[in-house]
C-alpha cells in the first residue's frame, strides 16, 4: 500500500519514519522545508533588505525584474541583501573584544565548502593588518640555513590545494553543560569551516632550509597581538602540512591568517597558525600556554590531563531540521549533516529518528575526501509525532562517535576541549527542533 | 613565453640574493621537480631578536628579576582590571585558587593548581600580556608578576628572587599530570 506521497512499506529504513537513502532516486519526491524559528542566533532582525521592491505578486507574469536595467558590474561581489540572516554568530570578552570566536551559521549552509567571509574566527587578541610587503616567515633553529621568504617569494614555489576542514579544539564545548543549551547548530558546533587551502609543501622549505637529524619539534608563531605560540611534531610538518596562501581561491582573509597560514590537516585549528611568522625547529616542544594550560583536557575522574591531544576524532551532526528550525507541517523532510575526522574519511554516517533505538545508514554525498567535510542525506517522513533525530559518524579506522554518556563517562565534564559525543535534536508536535541531551 | 616567465623571475630574484636558483627537493605530491630556492639567508643577530621561545629548562628566559613584593603594583595597575583583585577572575579568568582537587568537578584549572611549567608563565605574560599592550612589560616586571602570582598561590615564599635561573627551578603542584597522546615530548 503506497501512501500519496508515493512512500510504501518497503522504503522504511528505521524507527520513527527514517526512509532508505535509495528513497532519493524515486521520481518526484518533494521535500516539506524547514523554517528558521528565530530571526537570528543573536536575535537580531537582519533579514529585511535596505533595499529590494516588496514582491507583491510572485506569479506576476512580468516582475519588475524583467522590464527594469539590472545593476551595474561590481568590483567584488557579495551575498544578496535578502541574506542577510545568514552571518557568523560572534562572541567575545566585553574588555578585551579581540578574544573570543565567531561561528560559522551552519544550519543555513549547503555543500562542504564555507565561503570565506562565514569560516569560523578564534582570535586570542584580533586580527592584525599586515602589509605583505612588510611580512617574513623565519624558518630557523636547528637548520643548517636559517632563511627568511617573503610572501611574494613563496607564491612562486609550486603549490598544491587540499579541501579540508579546520576545527577549533574548542569546538562544541556548550556540549560539557549539564543542561542543553538552545542555540541553533553553528552556533554551538560551528567552529567548524571547509574549505580549499593552497600553499608551500613544508617539506620544500624544511629541505631548502637543511633540517638537522636532532630536531623534532617546530615551534610555529603568529604574527597577532601576542605572537601566539605553539609546537608541532616534525614529522607531521614534513608529511602533509603546508603555508597557505590562497584559501577557497583568493589569498587568505585577513581574520584567517593573511598572508600567510600554517595548513595543518586534520589536526586541531589552533596549530594551523595564522599570521605565520616564525618556524623554528627544536628537539622538544616549548610547553607554551596554548599547550598547557589551554588545549589540553583535564579528566575529573583520574585528575589527569591528555596533552597534546592533536587529532580531532570523528564528529557528525544532522544541520537541518536543527535546533531552533521549524518543521512545517508532517511530510516528507531532507535530513542533512556534515561528517568528518581527522583520521583520514568518513566511512558511514547512521541516523536514527527515535532517539537511538534505531539507526539506518545515510546516504554520503561524493567526493569522500580525506580530512574534509563530508556532507550526508537521507529522506525521513514525520508523522506530526515527536522524535529525536541523531547522527553517528564512523571513519576508515573504524572509530566510532560516542554517545554523550559515555563520553561525559570516560572523561567527566571539564574537560572543555575535543567535544565530538552524538549531537541530539528533538521535534515536538509543532515541528518545533531544539537541543536535547537524549 | 608563459613557460619562460616564472623562470625568469626565479632566475632575477635568484641572482639578486645570491642564492642557488634550484634544488633537488622532494614535492610532496609527486616525483621530483625543480624547485626554487627563493629563502634568503638571515644573520644571526636578527635570529636572535626573533627568537624568543622559553623552555621548561629556562632555555630563552632572559636577564633581570623580581619578587612578588614588587610584582603586587604592577598587577594592581596593568592585571587586575580585567583578572581581579588578587588573581580572582573577573571579565578574564582567576589565575589564583587552588583549594579543590583536579579531582573535582568543581575544581579551577589556574596557575597554581593546573600549570605544568613556571617558564610557561613568563613567556605569555611577556608575549601576549596586557591584553591591550601586549609586549609592553620589561624582563624584570614580568619576573616580578610571575613571583607574585605564584606566591599568591603558595608556591614560593614572599621574599624569592625570580630570575632565569630560579624560575625553571620552581615545583609547579601539577608539574606530572600530564599524559601526551599524539606526540611525545621527547
Amino acid at each position: 500500500m503506497s501512501d500519496h506521497d508515493g512512500i510504501d512499506g518497503s522504503d522504511y529504513a528505521a524507527g520513527g519514519g527514517l526512509l532508505h537513502r535509495r528513497v532519493f532516486l524515486k521520481r518526484g519526491l518533494v521535500f516539506a522545508g524547514v523554517t528558521l524559528a528565530a530571526p537570528t542566533a543573536l536575535g537580531q532582525d537582519q533579514g529585511s533588505p535596505e533595499s529590494g521592491a516588496a514582491q507583491t505578486n510572485p506569479l506576476d507574469p512580468q516582475p519588475a525584474s524583467l522590464t527594469t536595467p539590472g545593476g551595474p558590474f561590481s568590483y567584488y561581489g557579495k551575498p544578496s541583501d535578502f541574506e542577510k540572516r545568514v552571518i557568523r554568530g560572534p562572541g567575545a570578552n566585553q574588555d578585551a573584544p579581540g578574544n573570543g570566536v565567531s561561528w560559522t551559521p551552519l544550519e543555513a549552509l549547503e555543500g562542504t565548502i564555507t565561503p570565506s567571509g562565514l569560516h569560523f574566527e578564534r582570535h586570542h587578541n584580533g586580527v592584525p593588518t599586515i602589509d605583505p610587503e612588510q611580512h617574513r616567515l623565519m624558518i630557523h633553529g636547528l637548520v643548517d640555513r636559517p632563511l627568511v621568504f617573503s610572501p611574494e617569494s613563496l607564491s612562486r614555489y609550486p603549490m598544491r590545494s587540499r579541501f579540508l576542514f579546520v576545527e577549533c579544539g574548542g569546538n562544541s564545548n556548550a556540549g560539557w553543560n549539564k543542561v542543553a543549551v538552545q542555540r541553533t547548530a553553528g552556533t554551538i558546533h560551528g567552529l567548524i569551516s571547509g574549505s580549499e587551502w593552497a600553499g608551500v609543501p613544508l617539506s620544500i622549505l624544511l629541505d631548502e632550509a637543511g633540517v638537522q637529524p636532532q630536531a623534532k619539534w617546530v615551534i610555529a608563531e603568529g604574527a597577532d597581538a601576542g605572537a601566539l605560540n605553539i609546537s608541532v611534531p616534525l614529522d607531521k610538518l614534513r608529511d602533509d602540512c603546508f603555508v597557505a596562501l590562497y584559501q577557497n581561491g583568493e589569498r587568505i582573509r585577513p581574520e584567517n591568517g593573511y598572508p600567510l597560514r600554517l595548513i595543518v590537516p586534520g589536526w586541531e585549528g589552533i596549530l594551523n597558525v595564522k599570521w605565520l611568522r616564525r618556524l623554528q625547529l627544536t628537539d622538544r616542544p616549548a610547553m607554551t600556554r596554548d599547550e598547557t594550560a589551554k588545549y589540553t583536557e583535564l579528566i575529573t575522574p583520574t585528575g589527569r590531563a591528555r596533552q597534546f591531544t592533536f587529532v580531532m576524532d570523528a564528529k557528525s551532526l544532522i544541520t537541518a531540521p536543527s535546533a531552533r528550525q521549524q518543521l512545517n507541517g508532517p511530510g516528507v523532510y531532507e535530513i542533512k549533516g556534515l561528517a568528518w575526522t581527522g583520521r583520514g574519511r568518513i566511512k558511514r554516517v547512521d541516523v536514527s529518528a527515535d532517539g537511538g533505538k534505531s539507526w539506518t545508514e545515510a546516504e554520503l554525498q561524493e567526493p569522500v575526501l580525506s580530512q574534509c567535510l563530508t556532507r550526508f542525506r537521507l529522506p525521513w517522513k514525520w508523522d506530526g509525532s515527536p522524535a529525536i533525530l541523531k547522527s553517528r559518524a564512523v571513519d576508515e579506522t573504524g572509530y566510532v562517535q560516542p554517545e554523550r554518556d559515555a563520553l561525559v563517562e570516560e572523561r567527566g565534564r571539564r574537560s572543555y576541549f575535543h567535544y565530538n559525543a552524538i549531537v541530539s535534536w528533538a521535534v515536538d508536535e509543532d515541528g518545533a527542533v531544539s537541543h536535547v541531551y537524549a | 613565453m608563459s613557460m619562460r616567465k616564472p623562470t625568469w623571475a626565479c632566475r632575477l630574484a635568484a641572482l639578486s640574493t645570491g642564492v642557488a636558483l634550484f634544488t633537488a627537493s622532494a614535492f610532496a605530491a609527486g616525483p621530483s621537480k625543480p624547485v626554487p630556492a627563493l629563502g634568503e639567508p638571515v644573520a644571526k643577530d636578527i635570529v636572535s631578536a626573533w627568537d624568543t621561545t622559553i623552555y621548561p629548562d629556562g632555555t630563552g628566559l632572559p636577564a633581570g628579576s623580581g619578587t612578588a613584593k614588587q610584582g603586587f603594583p604592577i598587577y594592581d595597575e596593568k592585571c587586575s582590571g580585567c583578572h581581579g583583585p588578587e588573581g580572582r577572575g573577573e571579565t578574564a579568568e582567576e589565575l589564583i585558587g587552588r583549594e579543590l582537587p583536579l579531582t573535582d568537578p568543581q575544581t579551577s584549572q589556574t596557575i597554581g593548581a593546573y600549570w605544568p611549567y613556571a617558564t610557561t608563565l613568563f613567556d605569555y605574560i611577556h608575549r601576549a600580556m596586557p591584553i591591550d599592550k601586549p609586549g609592553s612589560l620589561t624582563a624584570d616586571e614580568v619576573y616580578a608578576l610571575c613571583a607574585y602570582l605564584l606566591h599568591l598561590d603558595g608556591i614560593i615564599a614572599e621574599d624569592a628572587v625570580m630570575d632565569a635561573k630560579t624560575l625553571p627551578k620552581v615545583q609547579m603542584p601539577n608539574r606530572d599530570g600530564f599524559d601526551a597522546i599524539d606526540a611525545k615530548p621527547n
